[in-house]
C-alpha cells in the first residue's frame, strides 16, 4: 500500500487545511454563480461581459488555485499549463484571420456556396433559426 | 535469480509524485482539446452575431443548476482529499461518493436540457451554433461520465485503506472538469 502523503513544493509536509477554509471558497464560488447569472438582467452589454466572462476567470482562479491548490503547487506546473495556454493563443492568432476577415494581402473569399434552408419544427418559442451560416462565404483554393 | 523491476514513485527533476505529474500532463493535452474547441466557437461567434439568437434558447436555469452542482462537486472532492491526508479513508470515500452522486445529478439536468431541446427542433445540425453546443458539452459530458467510473474505482481501494493519494489526482482532474464548465456556461448560456 502507498501511503498517504502531503507532499509541496518546498518539500515540507502539513496539517490539511480544515474543511471550513474550503467551504468558505464555496460560498464564494456560489455568490460568483449568483452575479454571472444576475449580471445579464442589468441588460448592458458591457456588464454582462463582466459579469459573465470576467467572474468566469475569477471562479476558475480561485478553483485552481485553492481547491486543485496550484498556488502551493511547484512552478513547473503552472509553467506548462501556461505553455498550453499560450500555444493555443497562436493556434487562434494564427487560424482567426482566416475565419473572421472576408479577404487578405494574397487571397480572397470569392466563391460563396448557399446551401438549402435547414428545416426548422415549429418550436413555440419566440426566437427563429437563421439560414446565414448556410450562405457563409466558403474560400475558393 | 529474482529480479526486481523499479517502479517510479517520484521525478528527482521535478520533484512532483509521478501520478500527479501525469495528471497534469493529462490536462496540459486537455487544455488543447477544449481551448481549441472554444477558441473555434469564439472565432465563429464573432463572425456570426446572430448566433445569440441561437443561443437564446439554452436554458440558462438548467446551466446555473448544472454549475452549482459541479461546484459542490469540487467542494466534496476537495473535502475527500482533506480527508484522504488526514488518513481519514472513510470519509475520504464517503465524499468521493458523494462527487459521484454530483455527477450524476449534472448528468440528469444535462439529459433533461437535451431531450428538450431536441423536441423543440434544437438539434445538432439545425446550425453551426448548435453543432457547437453539443459538441462542447457532449464532450465534457463524457469527461464527467469518465471521472465518474474513475472516481467510483478510487473510491473502493480508497475505502479498503489502499491509495489514498489517488483521492488527490482524480481530484485535479475532477476541478479541471468543472473549470471547464465554468467557461462553457457564459459561452452558451448568458451570452446571449
Amino acid at each position: 500500500m502507498e501511503h498517504a502523503h502531503v507532499i509541496h513544493a518546498d518539500g515540507h509536509t502539513h496539517e490539511p487545511h480544515p474543511d471550513s477554509y474550503y467551504i468558505k471558497i464555496w460560498a464564494v464560488l456560489l455568490v460568483l454563480l449568483v452575479l454571472s447569472v444576475l449580471g445579464p438582467m442589468i441588460g448592458h452589454p458591457t456588464i454582462t461581459l463582466i459579469t459573465a466572462f470576467g467572474i468566469a476567470f475569477v471562479k476558475a482562479g480561485l478553483v485552481c488555485g485553492y481547491f486543485m491548490h496550484l498556488a502551493v503547487e511547484k512552478k513547473f506546473i503552472s509553467y506548462l499549463l501556461l505553455a498550453s495556454v499560450l500555444l493555443m493563443g497562436v493556434m487562434f492568432a494564427g487560424v482567426a484571420p482566416d475565419v473572421l476577415k472576408g479577404k487578405g494581402a494574397n487571397w480572397a473569399k470569392t466563391v460563396h456556396i448557399t446551401l438549402p434552408p435547414p428545416v426548422h419544427h415549429e418550436t413555440g418559442h419566440s426566437g427563429s433559426g437563421h439560414a446565414d451560416d448556410t450562405q457563409s462565404p466558403v474560400t475558393h483554393h | 535469480m529474482a529480479f526486481q523491476i523499479p517502479i517510479a514513485t517520484g521525478r528527482s527533476v521535478t520533484g512532483i509524485p509521478t501520478g500527479r505529474l501525469a495528471v497534469w500532463w493529462v490536462l496540459a493535452s486537455e487544455v488543447f482539446i477544449f481551448g481549441g474547441l472554444i477558441a473555434s466557437y469564439l472565432m465563429f461567434r464573432l463572425h456570426h452575431p446572430h448566433w445569440g439568437d441561437e443561443a437564446a434558447h439554452t436554458n440558462t436555469v438548467a446551466g446555473a443548476i448544472n454549475t452549482f452542482v459541479l461546484l459542490t462537486s469540487s467542494l466534496s472532492v476537495v473535502l475527500a482529499h482533506a480527508a484522504a491526508e488526514r488518513g481519514d479513508k472513510d470519509r475520504a470515500a464517503q465524499f468521493l461518493w458523494y462527487t459521484i452522486g454530483g455527477a450524476v445529478m449534472f448528468l440528469v439536468v444535462k439529459s433533461y436540457e437535451y431531450t428538450t431541446e431536441i423536441g423543440h427542433g434544437f438539434h445538432m445540425f439545425r446550425d453551426v451554433f448548435w453543432s457547437f453546443y453539443y459538441t462542447a458539452t457532449g464532450l465534457h459530458a463524457i469527461h464527467v461520465i469518465a471521472g465518474a467510473i474513475i472516481m467510483g474505482i478510487v473510491a473502493t481501494a480508497v475505502k479498503r485503506g489502499e491509495h489514498l493519494q489517488r483521492v488527490e489526482y482524480i481530484g485535479i482532474y475532477w476541478h479541471f472538469v468543472d473549470v471547464v464548465w465554468i467557461f462553457l456556461f457564459p459561452l452558451l448560456y448568458i451570452a446571449k
